[in-house]
């Protein structure tokens, strides 16, 4: 049973449909590459599986996108329990107005986490899985905003990792960092997707080349191909996937 | 655009000159630390610490009443709450409403209700005048920082698995608290520099405030009453309250700059 399995998910924004009958299983333990062109839908199907499309204005939903088995579009879910189990990334880095050490313990001690010790263990757990705690571990009390955008978004890597999530979601997670620090991520998610599922959106297709073991390619809020990386990128069955891949779309 | 900040600038230091040229002269150390000698109106000795308390009182208490009952309403005010609905709209109206109105109309609410309870001029009285006078300035400027907050912050909180009060207790209140402080100091320095929602409501006195039930008396009345005198002296001495209302502003701002700039450190941009 796939953690992450979609069916039939359709979203509307204000009437106008943005998401067309999606219905795709998303393997465990491995880089899921969301592709297409801007428009197409990609970040929406990515914010339906932690339910952060809830805050955005006149959305409707309809279909199922079921997490270990468990409908999550049904309003009896616990969205708090969900998004805990579902780390994300997003473009821009947003570090909360706190220290270094507060943003990483932010998760935990929401979640009931009080214990001095305890925190301490995580926070360095987390970091170190994010390749920060070396450049940080002599000012965690310093403001998380004075830190540069890589060490920021890798910040967010291990806040995300603190509440100990089973899936982590990446919003084109390294558009807005330098090339050094966009491959200090790229790498951590490599090393990580052995413990967890990581979905991933990206516009960049060298990008999904190096880290994706499966592709999704959405086109208009179609689910037009999806199957192992090496499969599609060598040999896309559909027309648009080979303009695309091709870069005769973007 | 230079001509009008020399406008600007030039009132300031008008205001300034005047104030200290006809206050100076009465200023000493006995005008800051003694009650008045010979009545609030004709008196020529002693000093105005009865003011001075009096005031520090009721703008204290007006503030903290006022941002008390503010902070419920700005955070009801995000869109995470009501903050799309037609009541928001409703509020938002009324406190820009309120924003205008005179603090006479405060003073002549207040003291209607006041009769109406059977209260009569108190610091308790006052406070509730200046309360009304400072909530839509503290509550709308408020409103206007917690507003800024970017959207992508709080949707990082909810990622997280935050609920709406976690995410507006810990994280939205940590970065508008800069502008917070910015938006409690502007209220402070109307409610205490205000006379008219005072006249009626907290009254006048000689004496030090004792209890909230007892009339106060405040630097802007002294200055009221002590210009109203047919003698230079009295007056002068009312330039002077005037120049002690002036610093006690000047040391609150200063106080909360410094504060707002500690907590800046965290804000994320």
């Amino acid at each position: 049973m796939p953690h992450i399995s979609i069916r039939d998910l359709n979203v509307f924004y204000e009437g106008q449909q943005a998401l067309k009958d999606i219905t795709v299983d998303i393997p465990d333990a491995q880089i899921t590459a969301i592709i297409g062109p801007s428009g197409c839908g990609k970040t929406t199907l990515l914010r339906s599986c932690n339910r952060m499309i809830d805050l955005t204005d006149g959305v409707r939903v309809t279909g199922e996108v079921l997490i270990d088995g468990v409908n999550i579009l049904d309003p009896t879910v616990d969205v708090t329990q969900l998004r805990k189990k579902m780390g994300l990334l997003s473009q821009k880095p947003f570090p909360l107005p706190m220290s270094i050490y507060d943003n990483v313990a932010y998760g935990p001690r929401i979640h009931g986490v009080r214990r001095r010790r305890e925190l301490d263990q995580i926070v360095e757990r987390c970091l170190r899985a994010s390749s920060l705690w070396e450049e940080v571990r002599g000012r965690l009390r310093a403001p998380a905003s004075k830190l540069s955008v890589g060490q920021q978004q890798r910040l967010c890597l291990a806040r995300a990792l603190a509440v100990e999530p089973q899936v982590l979601l990446g919003d084109e997670p390294t558009s807005a960092l330098d090339p050094l620090s966009a491959q200090m991520v790229e790498r951590r998610l490599t090393e990580l997707k052995g413990e967890y599922t990581v979905v991933l959106v990206t516009h960049i297709l060298r990008q999904a080349k190096r880290l994706a073991d499966y592709v999704i390619f959405l086109y208009l809020g179609e689910l037009v191909e999806h199957g192992p990386a090496a499969e599609v990128f060598t040999n896309p069955r559909d027309k648009r996937t080979q303009a695309y891949l091709g870069g005769e779309v973007s | 655009m230079i001509g009008s900040v020399l406008v600007v600038v030039g009132c300031l230091a008008g205001v300034l000159a005047v104030i200290l040229w006809r206050g100076l002269p009465a200023l000493n150390l006995a005008m800051v630390t003694q009650g008045p000698r010979g009545g609030y109106y004709l008196g020529k000795e002693g000093g105005v610490l009865n003011a001075i308390t009096g005031s520090l009182c009721l703008g204290f208490g007006a503030t903290a009443a006022a941002l008390i009952l503010g902070l419920p309403i700005v955070f009801y005010l995000q869109r995470d709450y009501g903050g799309r609905s037609r009541l928001a709209g409703l509020t938002r109206l009324a406190l820009d409403v309120l924003w205008g109105i005179p603090s006479i109309v405060y003073g002549a609410f207040g003291f209607i209700i006041m009769l109406y309870f059977g209260l009569r001029a108190s610091l308790l009285g006052g406070i509730i005048a200046l309360t009304l006078v400072e909530l839509p300035i503290m509550a709308r400027a408020m409103d206007e920082v917690v507003r800024m907050v970017p959207a992508e912050l709080k949707d990082s909180s909810y990622a997280l698995g935050a609920t709406r009060l976690e995410t507006t207790l810990r994280v939205v209140w940590r970065q508008a608290l800069p502008g917070t402080l910015t938006a409690i100091l502007l209220a402070f320095g109307r409610g205490i520099g205000d006379a008219a929602s005072v006249l009626f409501t907290a009254g006048y006195t000689d004496y030090m405030p004792s209890s909230l039930m007892e009339p106060v008396a405040s630097l802007p009345l002294a200055v009221f009453f002590q210009l109203g005198t047919p003698f230079p002296e009295v007056q002068q001495r009312a330039y002077a309250s005037g120049a002690i209302l002036l610093v006690l502003v000047l040391i609150v701002s200063l106080v909360s700059r410094l504060l707002a700039r500690k907590f800046e450190r965290y804000v994320v941009r």
